[in-house]
């Protein structure tokens, strides 16, 4: 097994579903001869040519649109949103259109879209290149919203995304690209809508996703030192949302902490803490916690960032109140 | 062309107007639901388009949908249904008045956001061409949709990659109640066109064999060049949908227009041309409308689809 970064992991993941299948194909601003903003798909202008590495207009309304049309005439693109705040450009392909057109029609079209959008902030590009709306698009049937918190999984759960009929936001985050992680080689598959115990504990239940798996992986290394067992639950996939190594691990430990990097009001800690004592409610042994970014939009200013986004020392904080 | 073929086209026009006339009823009984847009006025260019394509040609039109529909090769009792929102409906009784489709006939709906379908259009073409086809993508909209984004974007792209598209706006002269005068800064729709290079034609929509004609000729140049605009003339006789005050109008202007009739037009056509007399459209006529009345029975008497089959086909795939 290698050692590689998660910019690799989705690179390798791409390069082999085009390899495997004719009809999976990307476009997108930038993807081709720029090789990718985030240089996800350097090298696969060169590999594949232009019918299958299609740099786009700026367009992101015709760009998730032409996918959506391309996907049900059979092919299986993968369109590529330079950010996943522009995907709020093209809400009316991904929310309207994407997540309907299966059902609305009566099963007969089906839309096998991934629609990959890079989100999170930290790096000081202000209020709207910063966000984190993954839950946003968790909202609405008809789609599936998968965001992986490590190479392994971004890997397998990519090439999934791609082989579902269903159309899929993959979402990424921007500060993880570089991040390394065990990788198996050659062709693997993870499932969509299946969450994953991180880390085994047994003293308090931290759930989180993408980037607040490491984080939260980070935690509980510090808690450890102090004594403290925390199993670390990642959803990776937002919808369907898999609550059931969360139950058991709530089961466990009757203690609950979730972090996510958006905003707290109406966010996946809501829906997960709402889940467990909706489910779970005799195993309550004290308040859940959730650890998310502070209700402001991101500033420019490095220091005020960082103070409003979600820190590893906030999620030690809660794991310690809830015990 | 033929006579048989003439005829059958006479026949889909006056089937279309027989639906509309009584899913207009229907709508008035509480029966039919929802937004309810007709096609009363504008059949010449849904069965004048639509006649002129091949099999493999794809179709997609906005929410006044029930003519392409029928153009296309859904069955009346089949539309009636969806109307009625009854599971034996072409889209299950899931979509409704503005969301029939029926992809075995390469028919892909029905879209009811404005515009929302001009981008599956290119990417549809874009997988014809992908996949070495030379078969076009014939996307129909309306003159207001030429004013959203996805009008321009769509276009842009069709052209940047040389899709095989053949755009056809059905200039019906207004977007809801706001005429085009008043809602576009050119008032010829195909100019639009001219700002992405793009060739580009307008025809009398009222005149089924002309639009028959232009449609022809313009999938032709699409096969080999690439996308083309085709601008038709038409009009709508009855409100935007059900419910219509119609104050941005005057009855004088719908009567002006009703004298240019399509289907009037072609009636005169087949008899002054002697392919038909009187006597056998007054007989097509009759069968038209005993059809729909068999639709509606076929349609009242199905059964309703079930909410189990609404949770099924929520995803292609279970998840785990």
């Amino acid at each position: 097994m290698a050692q590689i970064t998660m910019r690799e992991a989705i690179s390798q993941a791409l390069m082999e579903e085009m390899e495997r299948d004719e009809k999976v194909f990307i476009m997108g601003e930038e993807v081709g001869v720029w090789g990718g903003t985030y240089a996800v798909t350097r090298g696969f202008y060169d590999k594949f040519g232009g019918k299958r590495v299609r740099d786009t207009p700026i367009s992101e309304m015709v760009i998730v649109g032409a996918a959506n049309g391309a996907a049900m005439a059979g092919l299986r693109p993968v369109a590529e949103l330079m950010t996943i705040n522009f995907a709020f450009v093209a809400m009316d392909q991904i929310v309207n259109q994407s997540a309907k057109l299966h059902t609305m029609f009566g099963a007969q079209i089906t839309v096998p879209v991934v629609i990959r959008a890079v989100g999170g902030g930290g790096r000081q590009l202000a209020a709207t290149h910063s966000q984190t709306p993954d839950v946003v698009f968790a909202h609405f049937p008809g789609l599936k919203v998968v965001a992986p918190g490590t190479p392994h999984d971004a890997k397998g759960l990519l090439k999934a995304a791609i082989r579902t009929d269903d159309p899929v936001m993959f979402i990424e985050n921007a500060t993880l690209y570089q991040m390394r992680g065990e990788v198996p080689d050659g062709d693997f598959v993870e499932p969509i809508g299946v969450s994953k115990v991180q880390r085994p504990g047994s003293d308090v239940t931290l759930v989180a996703y993408s980037k607040m798996v490491q984080y939260s992986l980070q935690a509980a290394d510090e808690l450890a030192k102090e004594g403290i067992d925390v199993e670390v639950v990642d959803l990776r996939t937002l919808r369907p949302l898999d609550m059931g190594p969360v139950i058991d691990s709530f089961k466990k430990t009757n203690r609950a902490v979730i972090a996510e990097e958006g905003w707290r009001s109406y966010g996946v800690g809501a829906e997960v803490a709402s889940r467990l004592y909706e489910q779970a409610f005799d195993y309550v042994d004290a308040p859940i916690r959730r650890v998310a970014q502070k209700e402001v939009p991101l500033p420019y200013n490095r220091k005020l960032e960082q103070m409003a986004l979600p820190q590893v020392g906030d999620i030690v904080e809660a794991v310690k109140g809830v015990l | 062309m033929e006579k048989k073929e003439l005829l059958r086209m006479y026949r889909e026009m006056v089937i279309i107007r027989r639906l509309e006339e009584r899913a207009s009823e229907l709508y008035q009984q509480g029966k039919i639901g929802g937004f309810l847009h007709l096609y009363i006025g504008q059949e010449a260019v849904g069965t004048g388009v639509v006649s002129a394509r091949q099999p493999k040609d794809r179709l997609l039109t906005a929410y006044r949908d029930h003519g392409i529909a029928i153009a296309a090769g859904i069955e009346p009792k089949v539309a009636m249904a969806e109307l009625l929102g009854k599971e034996t409906g072409c889209s299950h009784g899931f979509g409704g008045s503005m969301h029939m489709a029926d992809v075995t006939k390469n028919y892909w709906g029905g879209h009811a956001i404005v515009g929302s379908h001009l981008p599956f259009a290119a990417g549809m073409a874009l997988a014809d061409q992908y996949n070495g086809s030379d078969a076009a993508t014939i996307c129909f909209f309306g003159d207001g949709a030429t004013n959203i984004g996805y009008f321009h974007e769509s276009l842009n792209l069709s052209k940047v990659w040389n899709l095989p598209v053949l755009w056809v706006c059905e200039n019906n002269n207004y977007g809801m109640g706001t005429s085009v005068e008043r809602a576009s800064a050119v008032k010829e729709i195909r100019q639009k066109a001219e700002g992405y290079g793009m060739a580009n034609s307008r025809v009398d929509g009222m005149d089924v064999l002309k639009v028959h004609e232009a449609t022809a000729d313009a999938l032709e140049y699409v096969r080999e060049n690439g996308p083309y605009l085709l601008e038709a003339m038409t009009y709508r006789y009855q409100g935007h949908s059900m419910g219509d005050p119609e104050r941005y109008r005057t009855k004088d202007e719908i009567t002006k227009w009703e004298e240019h009739d399509p289907i009037g037009i072609f009636r005169k056509y087949l008899i002054d041309d002697k392919v038909a007399s009187e006597k056998d459209l007054d007989k097509i006529d009759q069968g038209a409308a005993h059809e729909i009345d068999e639709a509606v029975e076929f349609a009242e008497a199905s059964p309703e689809p079930t909410f189990q089959e609404l949770v099924d086909s929520v995803y292609v795939e279970g998840v785990g």
